[in-house]
């Protein structure tokens, strides 16, 4: 069986990888390019671990082929940081203590800049609506939507 | 495994017909995967329709909508005419998993992966919607709710494959809704679900209804009793007591890890009540 | 080490507040290693096959075709180890099965080969002869003569004649006299109430890389709540010296007790061991559910008589706890804490423990007392209303104090339960309104909390920055904590602290993650190094001085003269002698091992208002309120998380959570499609209020914090749904379609 040969982009950056035409997004991310940061909790998009956006869209990298990446633009935790400088969310999270173990963190990073990036100014049952795919054992989500919607405000505010 | 990915209806029949071993379509890919992953499906090829011309756009036609087979459910709810013709079609469809699986899933693939609980095949149902088939033999129209056949079985012929999901031209004060019943406020899989559309005259009275219920029966099914029950009624008390009472007596379903037999007959009628008047409200009734 | 004599009058500078945490960054961008992040140069993708079956003899194992495919470096059965030790005995037989299947998803052979393809497809070709036995996995069936036995001679001698092979010990606690004290009552509550299993849910699946080589020397780096156990563990089972086999926690993305205990780590050191080479293992979601500790299952009969006034006479309560496939379940723990929130002149329990033909159960946050609690309080619950009192009030009259006998034996010291009572009361949720289908419930909790062996090393560079050395997986932010009390105790910045946990070659032995202990006795241990530093920094500033060492005290983060030489020379910082440290004696460091008691109890209220769908039987979760005792709070954010987490995970029990066997034996729900934890939408923000009332043991006062919050919430959320409802729900979860069945039959 011969691998798929695919051009993509991801987090700004051009990349070819190749893959089996079986390989998940994910495994592509973790195994053949290094970006551990997007995490496997379940492998059937029920925990969201694994969000990255594809095209500016939020999925979930377990339930998408790496051969569907072709001439996409993919985001993952990785990019979200300019530099040394961290995105609003990022900031917040530390600072409310959204996280505990960490492992969550980074899908569910992912998914509330997409949802800031639709909708500003969402109330907190958005918020909540928007992340229900994202699970978090450690929080109980209290600490993560004062979070989401603090950096929401800020970012409201800098813009 | 292989991986197609063609570029014209044409070719996608090419290739299926050429396939000698199992090959799976993908559009969104959110049961396909999740199935594969658990062992459940180990295809020998998969084609992938979404850079097929026309997959993913929402065109109108005859006063309908054209759906195509790998639109996601956020591009349906993003198409404003859409949602404000059918908006049951649209929330069924937006109920689909989580926000990311939202991105991906399509009605296309809820209705061949024929589950008796997908959420947005009884808003289909209810909508009168049918679906275009290409194959060897060519394109033909089916209505939706002849797809399934049984759980995770379809009417599809060898190397057929839904193309696009139409839904019907709406008159005025026409709407339809749609509501299921899980245990949590988000991603389960429906344990009841229910999608009611109707018609309403100047006067306020139900001049066509259908009723279509999931997670009853081994496929999604249609309930006439329930549109006879509204149609000549203005929805009032007794007609949403005679609806309710007709979905839960077409229910018939089994008791699984989800939900029992009691409550799911029972839940039937609830959510189409709740439903009815919410479509009522949306038809623009005072 | 007792509470500071002071510590009621100190002002903390750094605890209580609230800095950010040390693995804030890596983990917010992505950058923190867990488990599955880990890799070696050559590693192979080891996978383990599990029995389909309930219960099964294994007949014969056939690897011949599976070594056979190219890229397959070894194949592992339970013949490639050598018998084990007794204590270690039922820990192998759980990672690789003997000579039967004892539940479904139980591992019977290990295979590592090149690629995860290649493994999974040679996994196939590995040819296991079963022979299909009865299965059972109820535990009240499981009790019965007759019923299916999983091991013969288990039995200890504390079980009387007559009962299934599968009970396996009897526990009792108590004191008084329960007929006595029933007699005195105004009315008795006898109910029977079961809980479902339930899992510790954490997102990341168990994972670990290992590699050995020929000389016996061995690495392991894993996903664990010790690795300190994993390394004994792992080198009793593999024949390995302790010293020889070096163990790396990795990040760990959630435990809550299910971390406690080793699954993947033998295999994979066995089939590093095999075939030359690293081996990576990493579960899969439905691995987790299937073959990794849940919590036990319960049925519960409970007995409790109660004055019109709301004064308990009498406690009782019999509790059946499953906890899987091998002995131990946490049946002692919910008998000793079923009634420990009451002041009681007659209480006694009952336990027995008993396997069943489940997934061995491992701990779960505060394990076996969520089952118990749930039982009594919702008992103590239905006689307060029945006889129409408030049931803070009933609490309230009869909680336990300081100098209370308590159920399980020992007199109370300080306590907080009635602080969390009084502050309950007196908080607008008690009083705020509620509208139709709305009901409002209360429940009380109990953990014992723990000490536990305990090393900590503190160091004090050359440029006066500090390194802590600990030696427990960081959970919840543990690193932040113990930098703040070093950093507090040593009078300097917070951020001139890094704490790491470091691994098993570099401390001596430290007890797991659990048991609420890391805050309590690491931070203990940290507070004592930082002082052995301290007294070596006044010796060597009284060496610069010329003066004796106890005439130096340390203030603010310097040495400086006290007594009759004081103001004599100015202060000494901790970095001015980091900086002579060299000139006057070598570096500086202190370090602490103990085994501290003192851990000191908590008690938490919890409040909560649902809304019951008379049509459905769904519940919603509208307003939820935590009253925890902490001790002493280190870092509040983090303590509120520890309370915020513990009742949604309850939350999560009393509503959705449990395992659901068919008639096969097999998991029907083995993914979190159907295990349904709390999603985001389903939750209200969870309001917390800390208490504090000092520990007497620890010089901060400090309690554990992490456990006891999930005992309140099962009960306090049936009790709510009760009053939203009029039903009185005796079987968890209160899933819909439960619920509106109840509904019907009223």
């Amino acid at each position: 069986m011969s691998k798929i040969h695919v051009t993509t982009t991801i987090n700004g950056d051009p990349t070819e990888f190749l893959c089996e035409a079986d390989e998940t997004l994910l495994d592509v991310l973790r195994d053949r390019l290094g970006l551990t940061g997007s995490k496997e909790g379940c492998g059937t998009g029920d925990c969201g671990a694994c969000s990255v956006t594809v095209g500016g869209r939020l999925v979930c990298s377990c339930l998408m082929l790496g051969a569907e990446a072709e001439g996409q633009e993919i985001g993952t935790i990785e990019g979200m940081a300019e530099g040394e400088s961290l995105h609003p969310l990022q900031k917040k999270f530390i600072e409310h203590a959204a996280l505990q173990c960490g492992i969550c963190t980074p899908g569910l990073l992912v998914a509330a800049k997409s949802l800031l990036e639709h909708n500003p100014d969402p109330t907190e049952e958005e918020t909540r609506y928007w992340l229900a795919g994202n699970l978090c054992r450690c929080t109980g989500y209290d600490k993560i939507i004062r979070a989401v919607m603090d950096a929401g405000k800020d970012m409201r505010e800098a813009s | 495994m292989h991986y197609h990915s063609p570029t014209s209806v044409e070719d996608a029949v090419k290739v299926l017909a050429a396939q000698s071993g199992d090959c799976r379509i993908l559009a969104g890919g959110t049961d396909l995967l999740v199935r594969m992953r658990s062992g459940l499906a180990e295809p020998d090829a998969i084609l992938d329709i979404k850079r097929i011309d026309g997959m993913r756009s929402i065109t109108r036609e005859e006063g309908g909508f054209r759906v195509g087979a790998a639109v996601s459910g956020t591009e349906m709810a993003e198409h404003a005419a859409l949602v404000a013709a059918w908006p049951g079609v649209v929330e069924a469809t937006g109920l689909i998993g989580s926000t990311q699986i939202q991105g991906r899933a399509t009605m296309a693939g809820n209705l061949c992966n024929a589950s008796p609980a997908a959420d947005s095949v009884p808003a289909m149902v209810a909508a009168g919607a049918v679906a275009q088939v290409a194959g060897p033999n060519g394109v033909r129209d089916i209505p939706v709710a002849q797809i399934p056949t049984g759980p995770g079985k379809t009417s599809l012929g060898p190397g057929e494959f839904v193309t696009s999901i139409f839904l019907p031209a709406r008159p005025d004060r026409a709407s339809d809704a749609y509501l299921r019943f899980i245990p949590r406020t988000e991603m389960d899989i429906a344990v009841v679900g229910c999608g009611v559309s109707i018609t309403l005259d100047a006067s306020g009275t139900c001049t066509e209804a259908r009723v279509a219920l999931g997670a009853v029966a081994p496929t999604v099914i249609e309930v006439p009793e329930a549109a006879t029950a509204l149609v000549g009624t203005p929805l009032d008390d007794p007609a949403l007591s005679a609806l309710s009472a007709a979905c839960s007596a077409a229910a018939s379903p089994i008791s699984d890890k989800r939900g029992t037999v009691e409550f799911r007959t029972h839940v039937a009628g609830v959510l189409a009540r709740r439903a009815a008047v919410i479509a009522k409200t949306r038809a623009g009734a005072a | 080490m007792a509470l500071d004599s002071k510590s009621e009058l100190r002002e903390f500078k750094i605890v209580g507040t609230r800095p950010l945490r040390p693995d804030g960054i890596d983990k917010v961008t992505g950058k923190a290693r867990f488990g599955a992040d880990i890799t070696a140069p050559g590693m192979l993708v080891g996978l383990v096959l599990r029995s389909p079956h309930a219960h099964a003899r294994i007949v014969s194992i056939d690897t011949s075709r599976a070594e056979a495919v190219p890229g397959v470096h070894a194949v592992v059965t339970r013949a490639d180890f050598a018998e084990p030790g007794e204590d270690v005995a039922d820990i192998l037989d759980n990672c690789m099965a003997g000579a039967k299947a004892l539940y479904d998803g139980h591992a019977v052979a290990a295979i590592a080969a090149s690629s995860g393809k290649i493994a999974r497809d040679a996994l196939k070709l590995i040819d296991v002869v079963y022979e299909v036995l009865p299965h059972v996995t109820d535990v009240d069936a499981a009790m019965k003569p007759g019923a299916p036995v999983l091991h013969e001679g288990r039995t200890d001698e504390t079980v009387p004649e007559g009962l299934s092979p599968n009970v396996i010990s009897r526990h009792e606690f108590g004191h008084g006299d329960i007929e006595a004290g029933l007699a005195q009552a105004d009315r008795i509550v006898e109910r029977t109430f079961q809980t479902e299993a339930t899992h510790q849910g954490y997102i990341e699946p168990h994972a670990c890389l290992a590699q050995m080589g020929p000389d016996g020397q061995a690495d392991l780096w894993c996903c664990t709540q010790g690795h300190y156990m994993a390394r004994n563990v792992c080198a009793e089972i593999l024949g390995l010296e302790q010293g020889q086999l070096r163990v790396t926690a990795s990040e760990i993305g959630g435990g809550f007790g299910g971390k406690t205990t080793v699954f993947l780590e033998p295999v994979a050191l066995m089939l590093a061991r095999k075939s030359g080479r690293p081996v990576k293992m990493v579960m899969t979601r439905s691995e987790v559910l299937r073959a990794t500790g849940p919590t036990a299952s319960s049925s519960i009969d409970v007995k409790i008589g109660m004055t019109k006034d709301g004064r308990i006479t009498a406690g009782f309560a019999e509790l059946r706890y499953q906890g899987g496939a091998y002995p131990g379940s946490p049946v002692d723990m919910g008998s000793m804490s079923a009634f420990a929130p009451y002041d009681l002149e007659h209480v006694k329990t009952i336990g027995w423990d008993v396997v069943t033909n489940r997934p061995k159960q491992a701990a779960y946050r505060a394990p076996g007392a969520p089952m118990a609690a749930f039982a009594v309080e919702s008992a103590i619950d239905e006689l307060a209303r029945g006889f129409g009192l408030d049931p803070l009030e009933v609490r309230l009259k009869n909680a336990a104090r300081e100098g209370t006998r308590a159920s399980y034996g020992p007199t109370y010291p300080a306590i907080g339960l009635e602080a969390t009572l009084r502050t309950a009361k007196d908080h607008p949720h008690w009083s705020a309104p509620l509208g139709e289908n709305q009901g409002r419930g209360v429940a009380c909790g109990f953990w014992f909390n723990f000490g536990g062996d305990t090393c900590v090393t503190l160091n004090i560079t050359p440029d006066g920055t500090v390194t802590v050395s600990e030696g427990n997986p960081d959970i919840g932010g543990s690193r932040a904590s113990m930098s703040m009390m070093a950093a507090e105790e040593l009078g300097i910045p917070y951020e001139k602290v890094r704490t790491i946990v470091a691994d098993t070659g570099s401390l001596g032995q430290n007890e797991v993650t659990d048991g609420s202990r890391v805050t309590f006795a690491v931070g203990l241990a940290t507070i004592e190094a930082a002082r052995a530093a301290i007294r070596e920094m006044c010796k060597r500033a009284a060496m610069v001085w010329g003066i004796e060492p106890e005439a130096v005290e340390w203030v603010d983060g310097a040495a400086q003269p006290a007594g009759p030489n004081a103001g004599e020379h100015p202060p000494m910082t901790l970095a001015e002698i980091a900086a002579i440290a060299s000139n006057t004696g070598g570096p500086i460091a202190g370090h602490h091992e103990a085994n501290p008691e003192g851990a000191g109890v908590s008690f938490a209220t919890h409040m909560v208002d649902t809304e019951v769908d008379p049509d459905t039987g769904a519940v919603k979760i509208l307003r939820y309120t935590v009253f925890q005792d902490a001790g002493k709070a280190i870092h509040p954010a983090y303590v509120e998380g520890q309370f915020q987490g513990g009742a949604v995970q309850g939350i999560g029990w009393a509503l959705n959570e449990e395992y659901i066997y068919g008639e096969d034996g097999v998991l029907q729900n083995a993914g979190f499609l159907d295990y349904r934890v709390p999603v985001a939408s389903d939750l209200p923000m969870i309001d917390t209020v800390i208490l504090e009332i000092p520990n007497p043991g620890h010089p901060y006062g400090v309690r554990g914090v992490g456990e006891t919050s999930i005992v309140p919430p099962l009960a306090a959320v049936a009790n709510a749904v009760s009053a939203a409802s009029g039903v009185r729900m005796t079987s968890l979860p209160i899933s819909p379609p439960k619920l509106l069945a109840a509904l019907h039959e009223r």
